[in-house]
C-alpha cells in the first residue's frame, strides 16, 4: 500500500467522526460552561486545559496496537486493585483526604482508573475464554468485577461502583451471556432484594434509601436540589430561557451547577430544543461507538468498545435520570460536558483506546 | 496450560458465529439505548412542556421577592403647626437564622460587639416562629452608633447578618400629650385579629407600630398610609441580586390637633405633677386647645415595646399615671352644675328670677326630720337665683332639685351631655360616661327604688351624680352658646403627602349636636345663669371674687368642692385633720372674655380642698396666660382664702 494514500487521520489513528462528534460535545461544554460556573473565566480556562489533556491522551493511547491493551490489562487491574485498597484503608483514616491522589494541575481519583480497568481486564477475560462464555466463565467474569465495584463501594462511593459494575456486566453481555442466565440473575436479585429490606437493613438505611429515591421526603437536604434542578429544567420550556440567562443557575438555586448538575442549566438555557440537540450528539457518538465495535476483528475489540460505549451511554442516563428526578441522586457526571478534570482524562483515555482498536484492525487483521 | 488451552480454543473458534452474536447483541443494547433515550425525552417533554407553567411560577417564586416597604407614618402637628409626634430613624439587627448553621456561636461572636441581652435573643427566638424561612428576623433595636460601628467593621463574619434603618415614633414632647396623642407600640396579636376582621393586615407587612391610644389610635387609617413594594431578584441566599419593579409607599397624612402646645405645656407646668385634669375648649367651635391629665408619663417608653419592670412600676405608682383623669376620671360635679340646674329650673318654670328661697343653713326634706346642710352653717338668708349661683347656696339648689324631681333633672342634664360620651375624637372606650342619674339607672344598678331623698344632693352635683372634667368642659360651651351644641374634637387639619392632592384639607367644620336646647330655653334663662357665673368672680360677695379682683378682663365660672367621703352630721371638714387622699377634690369651671368667651375650661384638682381658692387661683392663671400671654400671674398665697367655701 502506499503510505501517501493512507489519510492523516488513519496515520493519527484517529476515526475522525468519532472525534467530531466528541469536540461538538467538548465545545458545548465549554459553552455551558462559562454560564454555569456564573461566567468565571478562570473555570473555563480550566476547562479548556483539561479538554486539551484528554485530548493529548486518546492521541497518545490511539497510537498503541490493541495488543498491547490486551497484555497490559491484568496489569492495570491488580494495579488499580492495589490502589483502590491503598485507598480505602488510608482514606478511611483520614476522611476521605487521600481518595484523591493530587497530580498539581487536576486531582485524579483512583477508582476512575477501575473504570478503564475493569473493561479491558473482561474483554481480555472474555476474548481468552471465547464466546458465548460459559457458566463458569461467567461466574470468574463476575468476580473480576465484583472485586474492584465492592473496593469502590466501600469508600464509599455508590454511583462510580454502579458504573465500574455495569462497564463489566455491559461486556459480558455483548460477549453473548445466556438469556436463562440473565433471566436467572434479574429473578434471583429481584428476590435478594425484599430479603434484604426486611431482614437485613436498619431503620435509618431504609430511611436512607427511601430519600434516595424520593427526595420530597428530604426537601430541604438532597430533596431541596433536586427540587430545584427540575424546577430549573421545568422552567427552561420548549425554547429555554437564553444563555446567560437562566434564573435558576445564575441566581445558583441549582446545587453543583458546573459539574453533577450541569444539564439542569442547559435544559433551562437551552430548553428542551438544547436538550434534545445535546441527546441527539450523544446518540450520534454512540451509535459511532458501536458501529467501530462492530467493525472490530477481535472479539477483545469489540466487547471492549461496545461495552465502553454503552457504559458512555449509562453515565448520561444515570446522570439525566438523576437531575430530572426519575433517578436517586448519586454523583455520576455527564460524561464530556461537566467540569471535572479526571473523569474527563479516563473518558478521553478510554476514547483513545476504541481509535487504538480502530484504526489498527487492518494490521490486525494481518496478523490473525 | 493455559497457553495451550488458549491456541486450542482460537483454532476451533466460529468467527462469524461470535461475529453475529456480537452484532444481534449490539442491536438489543442499541433498541435498549433507544428506548432510554425515550424515556429521558418523556420526562423532559414532561417537565419542560407540560409542567412549563407550574415550573415556571415556582422559579419565579425562588427568585422574585416581594418586600413590603412600610409608609412613613405621618406626623402630628399642634394648631400651630409645632411637631408633637415624628419619626425618627433607629437602626436595627437583623438575622436570617435558617441561613446560619453556628446560630449559637454567631450570636456569642456578636455579644462582643453589640449589647445583646439574653432578653433580645429570647425575643428574637420567639419572633422567629412567626416568620417565613430565609427571611430576616430582626434581634436587635436601637443600636447606638458605637454599636453600629463596631458591627460594620465586623460584618464579613456574619454574612447572614444585616443592619437596617426603621422608622420610629418620637414624641418630642414626652409626657405632656401622652393622654391626647397616645402613642404607637408593637403590633400585638389582637391588632392582627382586629387588622384581619377589618381586612386591612396587608396594609401592615412590615410596619412595626400601630397606634394603641388616643390621636394615634383613632387617627390610624389616617396616620398609617399605604405601604409600596419592591420586586426583587434574590439568589439561593436570599441576598438581593437586583432591583425589578418598585412602587414606593404613600406616606401617611400629617394632622394638625387643636391642642395649643404651649397652653398645654403650662397647664402642665401648673399642675407639677399633682393629681388633676384640666380641659379647655374653644367655645365657638369646639376645639379642644388643651387636655390636660396628670401626673401623666412619657409614651417614647411604648415605642417599639416596654419593659414589663417599667410598665409594672407604672401600673403600682399610687398617682396612677396610666389613667387619663381629664377623660376616665369621673367626680362628682359638685357646685359647678348649679348654673345649669339654674338654667333648667328657670325653663320648666320651678323658679323665676324672683323665686326666694330662706336659706338658715340647712334645708329639710318635708315631712321628714332629715336635714341637707349648706356649705356655710349659718345660712345665707333670702336668695334669689343669681345669689345662689354667685354664693353658691345649697339650700336654694335643695330646694329646686326638690320641685323639679330627678325625672326632669335627669332629662336637662342630660341635654347638657351629662351622663354622655362627649363624642370627642378619641376612642369611646377611652372616654367614660360619668353617671347621670335616674330612676332606671338605680333600678339597674342597686335593684332599688328611688328615693326623693336621692334627689336632693343631685341638686349640688353630689349623690350618684359623676362627670368626667371633658363633660364639664362641654357642658360648659354648651350654656356659653346658649344651648348650641359643640362636639368637642381635636382634629383641626389634616394634609396629605400624595403628590396631586390638596395640601391642606380643614377637616374643623365644628360639629353640631342637635340637642334641642335652643329652642327649650328662652335666652333670658342663659343670661340669668351666665351673670350669676359673672357675679362668683366680680359679685360683691363671689366666692372666687378675690382672685379675680383688678382682672383686666372680664370673666365667669363656677366652683365646685367634691366631697371624696362623706362627714358625719356633726363633723365639721378639716383639710388638716384628714388623710390626703380623702381631702376634697377642688372643681372650678370658667370662661372668657365674659362677652365674647374665646376659652371655656374646667379643672378637677384631685385632694386639693377648696374648690374656690384653689380652683379658681388655677383657673384663673390659666386664663391669664391664654389671653394675656401672661406666665408671671401670681396669686399670692393671702388670697387664697380656705374658708371661703362654695
Amino acid at each position: 500500500m502506499n503510505s501517501k494514500k493512507i489519510p492523516v487521520w488513519t496515520r493519527l489513528h484517529i476515526d475522525p467522526l468519532f472525534l467530531f462528534f466528541t469536540l461538538l460535545l467538548l465545545a458545548y461544554s465549554v459553552y455551558i460552561i462559562w454560564s454555569a460556573s456564573g461566567q468565571d473565566i478562570a473555570m473555563v480556562e480550566r476547562k479548556v486545559m483539561q479538554i486539551l489533556l484528554g485530548l493529548a491522551i486518546m492521541l497518545i493511547l490511539a497510537q498503541f496496537p490493541p495488543r498491547f491493551y490486551e497484555k497490559w490489562a491484568p496489569y492495570l487491574y491488580i494495579a488499580c486493585i492495589i490502589v483502590l485498597v491503598i485507598v480505602d484503608v488510608f482514606g478511611y483514616t483520614s476522611k476521605g483526604a487521600q481518595r484523591w491522589l493530587n497530580l498539581g494541575f487536576i486531582r485524579f481519583q483512583p477508582s476512575e482508573i477501575a473504570k478503564i480497568a475493569v473493561p479491558l481486564m473482561v474483554a481480555k477475560f472474555i476474548h481468552q475464554e471465547g464466546c458465548p462464555p460459559s457458566f463458569k466463565t461467567t461466574l470468574q467474569t463476575l468476580a473480576i468485577i465484583a472485586i474492584p465495584t465492592l473496593l469502590v463501594a466501600m469508600q464509599p462511593d455508590l454511583g462510580t461502583a454502579i458504573l465500574i459494575a455495569m462497564s463489566g456486566i455491559f461486556i459480558i453481555f455483548l460477549a453473548g451471556i445466556s438469556w436463562k442466565f440473565i433471566t436467572a440473575a434479574i429473578l434471583s436479585i429481584g428476590a435478594f432484594i425484599p430479603v434484604m429490606w426486611y431482614f437485613l437493613m436498619h431503620d435509618y438505611q431504609r430511611e436512607r434509601v427511601l430519600t434516595l429515591f424520593n427526595p420530597e421526603r428530604d426537601p430541604l437536604g438532597k430533596g431541596y436540589h433536586i427540587l430545584q434542578s427540575k424546577t430549573a429544567i421545568g422552567s427552561g420550556g420548549l425554547w429555554g430561557k437564553g444563555w446567560l440567562e437562566g434564573t435558576q443557575s445564575q441566581l445558583e438555586f441549582i446545587p453543583e451547577r458546573h459539574t453533577d448538575f450541569i444539564f439542569s442549566v442547559i435544559a433551562e438555557e437551552f430548553g428542551f430544543i438544547g436538550a434534545i440537540v445535546l441527546l441527539i450528539l450523544f446518540l450520534c457518538l454512540i451509535s459511532r461507538g458501536l458501529i467501530i465495535a462492530s467493525q472490530a476483528q477481535s472479539t477483545f475489540g469489540r466487547v471492549l468498545i461496545g461495552g465502553l460505549t454503552l457504559v458512555l451511554f449509562i453515565y448520561i442516563f444515570i446522570n439525566i435520570g438523576m437531575v430530572s428526578g426519575i433517578l436517586p441522586v448519586v454523583g455520576v457526571p455527564l460524561p464530556l460536558i461537566s467540569y471535572g478534570g479526571s473523569s474527563l482524562v479516563v473518558l478521553m483515555a478510554g476514547f483513545g483506546i476504541i481509535m487504538s482498536i480502530h484504526t489498527h484492525r487492518n494490521m490486525l487483521s494481518k496478523n490473525i | 496450560m493455559q497457553q495451550q488451552n488458549w491456541r486450542n480454543r482460537t483454532k476451533i473458534r466460529d468467527h462469524s458465529a461470535e461475529t453475529n452474536l456480537f452484532l444481534r447483541r449490539t442491536l438489543i443494547a442499541f433498541a435498549m439505548v433507544l428506548v432510554m433515550v425515550t424515556i429521558l425525552l418523556i420526562t423532559l417533554a414532561h417537565l419542560q412542556i407540560f409542567s412549563f407553567g407550574y415550573y415556571n411560577t415556582k422559579s419565579n417564586n425562588n427568585r422574585i421577592e416581594i418586600i413590603s416597604i412600610p409608609p412613613n407614618r405621618g406626623i402630628i402637628y399642634d394648631r400651630n403647626g409645632i411637631p408633637l409626634a415624628i419619626n425618627n430613624t433607629i437602626y436595627q439587627l437583623n438575622i436570617i437564622p435558617d441561613k446560619i448553621s453556628n446560630l449559637e456561636e454567631q450570636l456569642n461572636q456578636l455579644k462582643t460587639l453589640v449589647n445583646l441581652t439574653d432578653e433580645d435573643i429570647e425575643n428574637f427566638q420567639k419572633e422567629r416562629r412567626s416568620y417565613k424561612a430565609h427571611r430576616a428576623v430582626p434581634l436587635k433595636d436601637n443600636l447606638t452608633e458605637d454599636e453600629i460601628a463596631r458591627f460594620v467593621v465586623n460584618q464579613h463574619l456574619f454574612p447572614f447578618i444585616n443592619i437596617t434603618g426603621n422608622q420610629h415614633r418620637y414624641y418630642p414632647y414626652g409626657s405632656a400629650l401622652t393622654h391626647v396623642l397616645g402613642y404607637v407600640s408593637k403590633i400585638n396579636n389582637q391588632d392582627k385579629i382586629n387588622l384581619e376582621e377589618t381586612n386591612k393586615l396587608s396594609d401592615y407587612v412590615g410596619t412595626l407600630n400601630i397606634g394603641k391610644i388616643g390621636i394615634e389610635r383613632f387617627y390610624e387609617d389616617l396616620l398609617h398610609g399605604t405601604p409600596g413594594y419592591e420586586e426583587v431578584e434574590v439568589n439561593n441566599r436570599g441576598k438581593i441580586v437586583r432591583q425589578l419593579n418598585r412602587n414606593p409607599p404613600q406616606a401617611g397624612e400629617d394632622i394638625y390637633l387643636t391642642i395649643d402646645l404651649n397652653l398645654q405645656l403650662y397647664i402642665e407646668k401648673l399642675l407639677n405633677g399633682r393629681k388633676a385634669a384640666v380641659v379647655a375648649i374653644n367655645p365657638n367651635n369646639g376645639e379642644v386647645l388643651a387636655l390636660v391629665s396628670s401626673p401623666s408619663y412619657d409614651p417614647n417608653l411604648f415605642v417599639g415595646g416596654i419593659s414589663s419592670a417599667k410598665y409594672t412600676a407604672l401600673l403600682e405608682d399610687p398617682d396612677k399615671p396610666l389613667f387619663n383623669r381629664a377623660m376616665l376620671g369621673t367626680y362628682p360635679p359638685a357646685s359647678t352644675v348649679k348654673p345649669f340646674i339654674a338654667v333648667s329650673a328657670l325653663s320648666e318654670g320651678v323658679i323665676t328670677p324672683k323665686t326666694i328661697v330662706n336659706d338658715p343653713g340647712y334645708w329639710q326634706l318635708p315631712g321628714t326630720e332629715k336635714r341637707f346642710r349648706d356649705w356655710l352653717r349659718w345660712g345665707h338668708g333670702k336668695v334669689d337665683v343669681t345669689k345662689a349661683i354667685e354664693e353658691s347656696v345649697d339650700t336654694y339648689f335643695y330646694q329646686v332639685a326638690y320641685d323639679l324631681g330627678i325625672d326632669r333633672l335627669h332629662f336637662w342634664m342630660s341635654k347638657f351631655g351629662y351622663g354622655e360620651r362627649t363624642g370627642i375624637d378619641i376612642s369611646p372606650t377611652e372616654e367614660s360616661r360619668g353617671i347621670m342619674p335616674s330612676r332606671e339607672w338605680k333600678k339597674t344598678r342597686y335593684k332599688q327604688s328611688w328615693l326623693q331623698g336621692d334627689t336632693i344632693p343631685v341638686g349640688i352635683g353630689q349623690g350618684y351624680w359623676t362627670v368626667t372634667p371633658l363633660q364639664m368642659a362641654k357642658a360648659l360651651t354648651i350654656l356659653i352658646n346658649n344651648g348650641k351644641n359643640y362636639v368637642p374634637h381635636l382634629l383641626k387639619q389634616k394634609r396629605s403627602n400624595m403628590p396631586d392632592s390638596d395640601p391642606l384639607s380643614l377637616t374643623s367644620e365644628p360639629i353640631i349636636q342637635d340637642s334641642n336646647l335652643e329652642k327649650l330655653v328662652d335666652n333670658k334663662n342663659w343670661q340669668i345663669a351666665k351673670d350669676g357665673m359673672y357675679r362668683v368672680m366680680f359679685g360683691s360677695r363671689g366666692t372666687a371674687r378675690k382672685i379675680y379682683a383688678g382682672s383686666p378682663y372680664k370673666a365667669a365660672g363656677k366652683s365646685g368642692t367634691a366631697q371624696v367621703y362623706g362627714l358625719k352630721s356633726d363633723e365639721v371638714y378639716n383639710a388638716n385633720n384628714i388623710a390626703e387622699h380623702l381631702r376634697d377634690h377642688a372643681l372650678f369651671i370658667a370662661f372668657a372674655p365674659y362677652e365674647k368667651p374665646t376659652i371655656a375650661i374646667s379643672l378637677v384638682l384631685e385632694n386639693a380642698g377648696g374648690g374656690s381658692a384653689n380652683g379658681g387661683a388655677m383657673a384663673k392663671r390659666i386664663l391669664d396666660y391664654y389671653l394675656l400671654g401672661d406666665e408671671s400671674t401670681k396669686i399670692s398665697e393671702s388670697t387664697l382664702d380656705m374658708n371661703q367655701g362654695d
